[in-house]
């Protein structure tokens, strides 16, 4: 026990007491002039946007990959289904390197895309593309064993009441795992909102344009700005810790739903 | 099987599968494919070079220098937790969990941030550290403490739950049997944890390997010195040497290949793991 809380202060919580100490050294001027700097805003609403369509095409294709994982047989199901957690066993720096390549105007995605008058690689929807893949495991992965545990005796139930397909879906099952669906979008979300490595080599780094937040607090640090640094770090870190206890209460909601 | 008027049409069925496999082949199968063919685009020989690089070796033994640190100690810092969160009550409990989180909460480049406010030239130990010669950021420790703090929650996350289900029935029998608190860890409860702790220590381990963000900022990118395997990659790629960075890339990706095989086979040791467990304490409550 005195252990555990020793090394969780030593660790982590010592570590993060740097962020809100630093912050009050540079006074709520000079940190609000940091924050509220036009190239700062730019690159929070470059993350936010991207993060955000990212999220939203994570939650579809998750919903979609999670139920035909779980309810329908193919050859290679298990096999599929392991390499789900690529994007989390992968080095961010590796996805970066390969993504870029792949979505470069002469890459093999790219080049097509380029023809037809799509750039992906350097510009806003290279970094979505990134963030796509860094959280594509998390909407599958929380709504697998929501789906596993789903009782076929309540859809059975509504089909012999004359329900059809469609409906017993859209009535019955998805309302079941809207819980779980938002925990697993807003997952992806924060995850997104603070990836680095994936991002840095397909974004192009311009300034107002392709600059994510993360980024800009390694430039800043480059520029030994450690303050300013600090500024921005501190403003994602509150957007981060809304998502968390966003995720914390929904996670509360799903289990008083599901009865658990 | 399930029965027909419990599914979709087949015709549905087949483009949702259709749908997803594309889209599974499009964001991991292509990526996975490229990362090797742009490893071997000069054929074997540069292949095999490029992983027999000086920089390659000492960014190798960096990797596994802060692996080997900051494994055990999470390893170590995950059974204390799991045993105080699961075994005892105390109040806050669920703050101490969610404070166990915090660092899946907070980016890379924030996490490598906190160290150099820390133990950096302006940070608040720095002053006293120079005086006394001591080198944490742009030097080893600093690599070191950073992936300690990345691959920090990954033990202790999977065993609080899977400690909690197991409860203390099994412990509580020990001690009155005259089992010392030691010797209870070691034959009663290790054994009922035995392939969560590895399942944790699996995702551990490829954390530590493959963190890049955290350690890019506490490295100082200083060749044959500071850089692990992932920055190396990053180095290389920013020189224009593509082929070097994919040969080392796809080492890596060969590792998240074998860890992806490896949680499998622990997760389903788990499963097995905690379904008798959970099925006494069904019963238990009269289920």
């Amino acid at each position: 026990m005195g252990f555990t809380l020793f090394y969780l202060s030593l660790i982590v919580l010592i570590p993060l007491a740097m962020l809100p100490i630093r912050t009050a050294s540079m006074g709520w001027e000079r940190f609000w002039v940091t924050v509220t700097d036009p190239r700062v805003v730019a690159s929070y609403r470059v993350t936010l946007i991207s993060s955000l369509i990212a999220a939203v095409v994570n939650a579809v294709f998750g919903l979609l990959t999670a139920w035909v994982l779980v309810r329908y047989s193919f050859p290679g199901r298990k096999i599929v289904d392991a390499l789900i957690d690529l994007p989390f066993a992968l080095p961010t720096a590796v996805a970066g390197i390969t993504l870029t390549t792949l979505y470069a105007p002469n890459g093999w995605l790219g080049a097509p895309l380029y023809a037809i008058g799509i750039p992906v690689a350097f510009t806003p929807t290279g970094i979505t593309i990134a963030l796509i893949f860094i959280g594509l495991p998390f909407v599958i992965r929380t709504l697998q064993p929501v789906i596993e545990d789903l009782d076929r005796e309540v859809e059975e139930a509504a089909t012999s009441l004359g329900a059809a397909r469609w409906s017993v879906i859209r009535h019955v099952v998805l309302p079941y795992m809207y819980p779980a669906w938002l925990t697993g979008f807003a997952l992806a979300f924060a995850r997104a909102i603070g990836e680095y490595g994936s991002v840095v080599f397909i974004s192009g780094n311009m300034p107002m344009r392709t600059e994510v937040s993360s980024l800009l607090i390694i430039t800043k640090l480059e520029q030994y700005d450690y303050t300013g640094a600090t500024a921005v770090a501190v403003v994602m870190l509150l957007v981060s810790f809304v998502l968390l206890l966003a995720i914390n209460s929904l996670q509360g909601w799903s289990s008083r739903r599901l009865g658990r | 099987m399930t029965r027909p008027h419990l599914t979709e049409p087949r015709s549905v069925r087949w483009v949702l599968t259709a749908l997803v496999l594309t889209f599974l082949g499009l964001f991991l199968g292509v990526p996975l494919a490229a990362v090797f063919r742009e490893a071997l685009v000069n054929g074997i020989g540069p292949y095999f070079a490029a992983m027999q690089e000086p920089d390659a070796i000492a960014a190798l033994k960096l990797t596994a220098t802060a692996a080997v640190c900051a494994v055990p100690a999470n390893l170590l810092f995950g059974l204390c937790a799991g045993w105080a969160v699961a075994k005892f009550h105390f109040r806050g409990k669920q703050v101490l969990t969610t404070l166990i989180d915090l660092p899946f909460a907070v980016s890379p480049v924030i996490s490598g941030l906190v160290f150099v406010l820390l133990f950096g030239r302006q940070g608040a130990f720095g002053p006293w550290l120079s005086e006394h010669d001591v080198r944490i950021i742009f030097a080893v420790p600093g690599i070191v403490l950073a992936t300690i703090f990345v691959s920090f929650p990954f033990v202790a996350r999977e065993i609080i739950p899977l400690m909690e289900v197991t409860g203390t029935e099994e412990e509580e029998a020990a001690r009155v049997l005259g089992a010392g608190g030691l010797r209870t860890f070691i034959a009663v409860t290790l054994p009922n944890i035995k392939w969560g702790v590895v399942y944790g220590v699996i995702l551990c381990t490829a954390r530590a390997i493959g963190e890049f963000g955290a350690v890019s900022v506490v490295s100082g990118h200083i060749r044959g010195e500071t850089n692990t395997l992932p920055l190396q990659v990053e180095i290389l790629y920013n020189e224009y040497n593509f082929q070097a960075a994919f040969a080392v890339a796809s080492m890596l990706t060969c590792l998240a290949l074998v860890t992806l095989v490896l949680k499998v086979v622990a997760e389903r040791r788990v499963q097995q793991e905690i379904t008798p467990a959970e099925f006494a304490r069904r019963k238990a409550n009269g289920h």
